[in-house]
């Protein structure tokens, strides 16, 4: 018998309702797009769950090292001036 | 310092880490560093989950072309199809950990990845089908119900997605015992018989006693179990109970009894034999359950072979195009 072989894995990312993000709901098993987005719409919306479904091949996904995250998730605190109360607005203005 | 007791310390460090993120309550995410304890009791605890939604789908498919009405067939085929997802739900937390689906299936196949016990028993009449929605359901919801709050966030995901397609389940399968206990005799005796042989099964299903469990320690330290099995039978117990009474069901368990100062239902003794009986393979369907899915598996090979042939074939074209 061949190997057996479960077909490259796809991520599933979902979006609720129009104007909504995407958001990942899981993986589905699949040859090509066509199936995949078959596959994730059986398993991941059989309840009205969506309005829409990106599938992306699960090895195009780059992630970030969770090692890395003091260097890349900064607060950088001490740039105050990226918030907007850092700025003295005029007297009387309006609407800003 | 030595190389080996550097590589200690860098171990006993990441531990350190590891267990303070679990202590605050963060969840544990893919990429994140873990104990290979930690993954292991994942991997074993994800798959043996997985694979018994999908074993699970056995015993009800068997009724697929002999529910008594169309109402009943749509419901059963939809709950097995639930069923199906759910295993893919699982499944696919579980490929976060680093094993691949083809090793799981194998697993499942060579007997070192279980499934529930409760499966490898029959569905003999439409009144299991009963049973097995109101009561092995039931007692799987308690169960899920729990572990939503556990500390591997795909695992905790999965969980809230089944958690929130599970309660038709049981109901469906509650509304086909009161609908039997409203009919004739036959029906009644029927629908009693099934509670008779479920009942301790489903009690079974939360595992050995807290004194006896051997995976519980570091299960609950890292969170991944955040109830004991004792405590989540008592809870489906606790439950259950009453809704028995409401259909006039009665619990085959001459200990059960109202314990005012606990606060709890007391329960007879569970028969552990029966349990490590059917666990280690010799249950009424242990072989039944395996050979089907492994025919079924082998069958459908050819659909996968195609479909990678299909899309190999579509790569070519586009290249020569």
């Amino acid at each position: 018998m061949a190997i057996d072989s479960q077909l490259a894995i796809w991520e599933v990312f979902m979006q609720a309702k129009p104007g909504a993000n995407y958001i990942h709901a899981g993986s589905v098993h699949a040859s090509d797009k066509k199936m995949a987005l078959q596959n994730a719409r059986d398993t991941y919306t059989r309840r009205g769950e969506g309005t829409s479904i990106w599938v992306v091949p699960s090895d195009a996904i780059v992630a970030s090292n969770p090692d890395d995250n003091d260097m890349l998730f900064d607060p950088a605190n001490d740039k105050v001036y990226r918030h907007p109360t850092f700025y003295v607005m005029p007297e009387g203005a309006k609407a800003i | 310092m030595d190389v080996l007791e550097k590589t200690d310390s860098i171990q006993a460090e990441m531990l350190r880490h590891f267990e303070e993120k679990i202590e605050r309550g963060d969840a544990i995410e893919p990429r994140d560093k873990m104990p290979d304890a930690y993954r292991k009791h994942l991997i074993r605890q994800m798959s043996q989950h997985a694979h018994s939604e999908v074993i699970g789908m056995q015993p009800e498919g068997n009724w697929i072309t002999r529910a008594p009405s169309l109402r009943a067939k749509q419901i059963l085929l939809a709950k097995i199809q639930d069923e199906g997802g759910h295993g893919l739900y699982l499944y696919s937390a579980a490929e976060t950990l680093g094993v691949s689906r083809e090793e799981l299936i194998s697993q499942l196949h060579s007997g070192k990845a279980k499934y529930s016990n409760i499966f490898n028993y029959p569905a003999l009449t439409w009144a299991d089908i009963g049973a097995i929605g109101w009561l092995v359901d039931g007692a799987a919801i308690v169960n899920q119900v729990s572990l939503q709050r556990t500390s591997y966030g795909p695992y905790s995901r999965a969980m809230v997605r089944i958690c929130k397609e599970e309660s038709f389940h049981q109901r469906q399968g509650y509304e086909i015992m009161a609908k039997m206990m409203q009919g004739t005799k036959d029906q009644q005796e029927m629908a009693q018989d099934a509670m008779n042989r479920w009942w301790w099964p489903s009690l079974m299903m939360f595992g050995p006693h807290d004194s006896e469990s051997p995976h519980t320690g570091d299960a609950v330290k890292w969170k991944i179990k955040r109830h004991s099995n004792d405590e989540l039978r008592q809870k489906f117990i606790d439950k259950t109970v009453q809704q028995a009474e409401v259909i006039g069901l009665t619990i085959p368990d001459a200990d059960l009894k109202w314990n005012e100062a606990k606060g709890h239902y007391d329960h007879g003794p569970i028969d552990w034999n029966e349990f490590y009986r059917v666990i280690s393979g010799n249950g009424p369907c242990n072989r039944q359950r395996m050979e089907h899915h492994k025919r079924v598996h082998a069958e459908g090979a050819w659909v996968r072979e195609a479909a990678e042939a299909y899309r190999l074939r579509k790569e070519k074209e586009l290249l020569h195009l």
